[in-house]
This record gives C-alpha cells, sequence and structure tokens, in this order.
C-alpha cells in the first residue's frame, strides 16, 4: 500500500483522471521517422494503437496565398518547395495547368525532355523514398546504397538546371535550355547500372527477415478505403486500382511510350515496396524510350524549346537580344506579367507521390483569382486517422514510411 | 484620378492595364457535345436536383447547384454515375464581388475517365453540409476548407483547423486578409512564448525578411563599425574609427591603418 501524496509523481501540465490504462503518446513533431514535420496524438492500449490524431501544419507556408500575389512565372520556382524531393514534377504540373488554361502546344522537343526530367525526378523520389524507409526500419546499408544513386541523378539534374533539389527546370510554355552535351551519356550510364543496383537493394531486403516482419500485412488499405480517402499513386495501386494518370488521360507524350503499370491488391506495406521497385524499372523503361525520341527530334531539327505565342510567352533569347519587338514583349511579360483567359482549369498529373493537381481560376489578371494546389500526401496523411488503429506502435514507423508523404506538400 | 480600391480586396493588384484590355474567355462548350456529361446531368436533374448552370471547360464538366443540395447531388454522383472519388474540395473567396464563398468539389470517374467539378455559392456566414459520410477524403478537405476561409460545416466530425494553430485569429484565404498578415499574426509568437508585457521589449515580427536596417546593432553588426550589440547608436553623435579588431592582426595580412588610407575621389584615376 503506497502512502498518499507520498510516492505519487508530479508532473506538469498532466492530471490522472482516467480510471482506465489508455496512454496518449504524442508521436513528433520532431521526430526521425515522421519524415518531417508531423505530430500524431496516439491513443494506446498497452501498445497497440485504438485512436490515431495526426497533426500537420508545422510547415505551412501558404503557397496558395503566395501565388494569389504572385505573377505566373514568379511562382514557378516556389513550387518547388512543394514536393521537395521531386520537385520537377510540381513545376510541371503548374506548367501544365497554365498551358491548358491559355491553351498552348509545346514543341516535341521540350516535351520529350521533360518527360526525361519528369521521370528521373520519379527514379529520385522514389530512391529517396526506398533510402529513408528502409534506414527507419534500420537498414542502413540500402540507405547508403540508394543515397548513392540517387547522387548520380541529382548530379545530372545539376548538370542541366544548375540544382540539385529545388529545380525550376521548367517553364511554362516548354523547357528554357536544352539538355547538356553529356546528359545522355549520364543517364545511359545510370541506366544500365540500375539493374545491377535494384538487385543489390531486393538481394539485401526481399529475403529480410526484419523487413518482411515489419512490412507484411502491415497497414492494410483496402480498396474501399482507399478511394474514399482518395489516395493516388502507388498508394492507390498498391489496393488493388489501376489507376495511373499517365497511362489513363496521357499527357506529353507519354502515349507514345511503352511502360506497364504496377498493381497489386494485397494494400499492405511490402506491397507498397514492391510497387515502388517495379514503378523504378518502368520509369528506367520510360527513359532509354526517351532517349531514342531525343535522338530522333534532333535527327528531324526539331530545335525549339518553347512554345510560340508572343502574347503569353518570351521570345528566345537570341530574338530578345537581337530584335525591338520581342524585347518589348519580353519586357512587359516580365514586369506585369502574362494574363491568361478568364477560366477554370483543373489539371491533374502523376507525380511520383501520386495525383498532383493545379486548380486554377484566372479572372484575367496577371495574378491567379485563386490557386488551389491538390498535394497526394495531404490525403495520405489524413488516411493515417482511420490507418493507424489496430497497429502497434512500431508499425507506425513502417506505415509512415511506406505512405511516403513529404511534408513540403501537405502543408504547402 | 485615382482608381478604387475596395476595402473588402486587399490583395496584390496589377499596376498597370491597358483601360482598352478586355480578356479572352476560356473556350465553353454545351454539356450535350459530350454524351457522357450530358448523362450525367440528367442524373442529377432526374433526382430532382436544380442545376442553375452547367458547361464543360477544359475537357471538364461544371455544374451550378444549390448549396443545400450538395449532398445529394454527389450522392447521386458517386452511386449512380460511377464519381467514386472527391480529388479535391475548396472554396473562391467571393465576398468583394458577391457577398460570398464558391465551394466547389473535383469529381473524378475512374471507370469513365471523366472529371468534373460541382459548384455551389453561399453567403459569407452560411454554414455548408458536410461530405464527409460520403467520402472520407472530404473530413481534411473541409478542416482546411474552414481553417482557409472561415466557412462552417455542419455535421463535420472534427471541425477543427489543421493548417493554422488553433487559437489563430482570422483566416488566411480571405481576400480580406492582408499579404504580410494582420496585427495578431504579428504579435502571435511574442504574445505566445513572452506574453503581451514583452511587446514593447521585442517589438513585432519583421515579416519582411529583405529588410535592413543599418542603425539596428540588434540584428546587425556595421562591418568595420562594431559597437556592442544591443546599444544604442547615432551616427552624428558617435565616431566609429574604421579598424580591425584583432589587436595584434591577422597573420599574413596587414593591419589597416586608417590614418596612412587614401580615400579615393576620382574614380578613373
Amino acid at each position: 500500500m503506497q502512502h498518499k501524496n507520498r510516492l505519487r509523481p508530479f508532473f506538469e501540465n498532466i492530471t490522472f483522471d482516467r480510471d482506465d490504462n489508455e496512454l496518449v503518446l504524442n508521436f513528433g513533431p520532431q521526430h526521425p521517422s515522421s519524415h518531417g514535420q508531423l505530430r500524431l496524438m496516439l491513443h494506446l492500449q498497452q501498445e497497440q494503437i485504438v485512436k490515431a490524431h495526426p497533426d500537420v501544419g508545422y510547415l505551412h507556408r501558404g503557397m496558395e496565398k503566395m501565388a494569389e500575389n504572385m505573377i505566373y512565372n514568379e511562382f514557378m520556382p516556389t513550387t518547388d518547395r512543394m514536393d521537395y524531393i521531386a520537385s520537377s514534377s510540381n513545376n510541371y504540373g503548374f506548367a501544365l495547368a497554365v498551358e491548358k488554361l491559355i491553351g498552348l502546344e509545346v514543341p516535341r522537343r521540350a516535351k520529350v525532355i521533360r518527360m526525361m526530367i519528369l521521370e528521373i525526378n520519379r527514379l529520385m523520389s522514389h530512391l529517396f523514398w526506398l533510402a529513408t524507409t528502409a534506414l527507419d526500419i534500420g537498414a542502413m546499408t540500402v540507405f547508403l546504397y540508394a543515397f548513392r544513386e540517387r547522387e548520380y541523378l541529382m548530379d545530372i539534374i545539376e548538370g542541366y538546371c544548375g540544382a540539385r533539389l529545388t529545380h525550376a527546370a521548367i517553364r511554362i510554355g516548354g523547357v528554357p535550355l536544352d539538355i547538356q552535351d553529356t546528359f545522355i551519356h549520364d543517364l545511359k550510364v545510370f541506366l544500365n547500372k540500375l539493374p545491377q543496383n535494384m538487385k543489390d537493394y531486393e538481394d539485401l531486403l526481399d529475403t529480410n527477415r526484419i523487413w518482411l516482419m515489419r512490412m507484411e500485412d502491415v497497414g492494410v488499405i483496402s480498396t474501399d478505403m482507399a478511394l474514399s480517402w482518395c489516395c493516388t499513386g502507388p498508394m492507390l495501386r498498391a489496393s488493388g486500382v489501376e489507376w495511373d494518370i499517365r497511362k489513363e488521360e496521357p499527357y506529353e507524350l507519354y502515349d507514345e511510350v511503352e511502360f506497364k503499370v504496377p498493381v497489386s491488391d494485397k494494400g499492405d506495406n511490402y506491397a507498397r515496396y514492391k510497387l515502388y521497385m517495379a514503378e523504378m524499372r518502368e520509369s528506367a523503361k520510360i527513359l532509354y524510350q526517351t532517349i531514342d525520341m531525343y535522338a530522333e527530334t534532333v535527327k528531324n531539327n526539331q530545335t525549339e524549346l518553347m512554345a510560340h505565342a508572343p502574347q503569353y510567352i518570351s521570345a528566345p533569347k537570341l530574338n530578345i537580344m537581337t530584335q525591338n519587338y520581342s524585347l518589348m514583349q519580353h519586357f512587359v511579360l516580365v514586369t506585369q506579367g502574362m494574363r491568361p483567359p478568364v477560366g477554370e482549369v483543373y489539371v491533374a498529373t502523376e507525380s511520383p507521390k501520386g495525383e498532383l493537381g493545379y486548380f486554377i481560376n484566372s479572372q484575367g489578371g496577371p495574378y491567379p483569382y485563386r490557386l488551389k494546389l491538390r498535394a497526394p500526401s495531404f490525403w495520405h496523411t489524413g488516411i493515417l486517422t482511420d490507418l493507424l488503429p489496430g497497429h502497434y506502435i512500431p508499425d507506425v514507423v513502417s506505415i509512415i514510411g511506406t505512405t511516403n508523404i513529404v511534408f513540403g506538400e501537405v502543408d504547402r | 484620378m485615382r482608381a478604387y480600391t475596395p476595402k473588402n480586396d486587399v490583395q496584390k493588384k496589377s499596376y498597370y492595364t491597358d483601360r482598352y484590355w478586355v480578356a479572352p474567355q476560356v473556350a465553353k462548350s454545351k454539356v450535350e457535345d459530350d454524351a457522357v456529361f450530358a448523362a450525367d446531368l440528367k442524373a442529377i436533374e432526374d433526382a430532382k436536383f436544380k442545376v442553375l448552370d452547367s458547361y464543360i471547360q477544359v475537357e471538364q464538366m461544371v455544374v451550378y447547384i444549390n448549396p443545400e443540395d450538395n449532398v445529394g447531388v454527389l450522392e447521386v454522383l458517386k452511386n449512380e454515375c460511377g464519381y467514386t472519388q472527391l480529388s479535391e474540395l475548396s472554396a473562391i473567396d467571393w465576398i468583394a464581388d458577391r457577398g460570398g464563398f464558391e465551394v466547389f468539389y473535383q469529381m473524378l470517374s475512374m471507370s469513365k475517365r471523366k472529371r468534373l467539378r460541382v459548384k455551389c455559392f453561399i453567403k459569407e456566414d452560411q454554414a455548408i453540409e458536410s461530405v464527409e459520410k460520403l467520402f472520407r477524403s472530404a473530413d481534411w478537405a473541409e478542416r482546411e476548407m474552414f481553417d482557409m476561409f472561415g466557412i462552417k460545416v455542419n455535421n463535420h466530425p472534427f471541425l477543427k483547423r489543421i493548417l493554422m494553430p488553433d487559437d489563430w485569429e482570422g483566416h488566411p484565404l480571405r481576400k480580406t486578409y492582408p499579404l504580410q498578415g494582420d496585427e495578431f499574426a504579428a504579435w502571435y509568437e511574442v504574445d505566445k512564448i513572452f506574453g503581451k508585457e514583452a511587446r514593447d521589449i521585442i517589438g513585432p515580427e519583421i515579416r519582411d525578411t529583405a529588410r535592413v536596417d543599418r542603425y539596428d546593432t540588434e540584428r546587425f553588426a556595421r562591418l568595420g563599425h562594431e559597437i556592442p550589440k544591443g546599444s544604442e547608436f547615432d551616427p552624428d553623435k558617435e565616431k566609429t574609427p574604421l579598424a580591425y579588431q584583432e589587436d595584434e592582426g591577422v597573420f599574413l595580412i596587414e593591419g589597416f591603418d586608417e590614418d596612412k588610407s587614401q580615400i579615393v575621389s576620382d574614380r578613373k584615376r
């Protein structure tokens, strides 16, 4: 029998007004496995979670508000800061939305270069996912391997646009530059080595007992749940829905390349892991095809990189420097900004994380009247509310890992 | 004459617009042009919901309905027309023009490969019914809409701010909300961490990150004219000799002597 008021612990701010064994655990916001600033309020019965409340907003920068006060081209580098693991895919989604709004046709070579950049970004994102998730679960070697390969890709991108993480490599109406001389060679070196690298990762993980115990039958998302929470990308495909926007609503030249959409009906962590690996192989396949497509544009002498629309897009640099009217046009477009027509558009693209959508309401001014960023990770974080109950504390880490959330995108 | 700027829209405006400028429109087409959308629209009308306006713009159908019909229309679209996913839900601020918000529901049908947008207009203080029962994704989206615009959502399971702190005042995506933040925002962290009485000592949050105050000895040191941190500085009264901080000098670098230095006035010398 304890003496009252003697051995009773005293904690500030905590009142013990519960009779049951439920413990409220505060997970994050600073936690190495929360992949950013995620705070989870977990209600526990012993080790089992009975209720979960994800709390987000620690990285909220008000991008939608910023967009309403910026000209369209000015907002492009801001989109980099959403999914900063694959920032060109954000650039691309925005560029495509504005192009649809003003009805632009992008030159073929620009399309090919965009596809190359997008798929490199997908590979970078998936490698990063593999590295961090494996590290969360304790596989240090895979982390080092995958980061090494990601570094090669970042070098290629750095050679193209000068930046490693925040690329801003895509413009409204095309791409700013042609690829550098070493691009194709470096990419081929990387792609030729990729199958062996992938085999290394899979040899380390596929039959690893710890990996399997943490992944198999953990975090099972049923098809209904995935649809109801509007999961997209690998999160949806792992739950048995074959839906890839690149395939279903093709943009750029995705209808000209051959690739498969990997699907699994298991819905657990392991299925998602397998999908990420399969998608990397498909991306490599697409990249091989784009290399050929690029060679074709060189052969056909299709050198244009930006769409020709003087009302919206500045002329090429050579014209600006030599022709007076192009210079005037450029001056107006830079100081005042382009004025897209009055209307609304919602454009969805398949970013590495899922459906990245841009909703733009334009009232004919140089600033968008309303811009809504539909980031896949937002809903992939929300689903934790329904997904975590029933799981145990160690599963939280692996589930957060396989949802592949990035907080630049959740909080925007 | 100076142009009139509405008080209920404090967002950035273009500094110059040609007075003869007429903005072009994004092309709209009739719903009848697309058989799939026409069938969806008919299903909504058959269920006795009033459609105020409808058209196709950039490959997507837009349907305007009454705000009280939102759950019913979305239910018809989900169960009868195959729009199984609610990809996005948010609002547009039209307070300055029309005194309310336009709420939009962006939907996707995977079986038909079609996207459509359901829109309804609500008054500024009008609440809207939650669609969370139909789509779980609306849970967080409606919370975000409440957080950003202050639109109340009836029968939502957990209507709480999601991105801003719980005790925040004001709704940032409204056009009335200033871009630099309002009075409350400027003092939020000071009040919260140190208390209101510390306002005089700390000062408001500086949101213009590019701003540099030359005489602010708290945050900046005037290079070559260093004085103790936080001390008052008046450039007229006080003379701060230009000198190196290191008394013994730096290895391999010759010490700077102000008396021996020469000020060059002729730049072309």
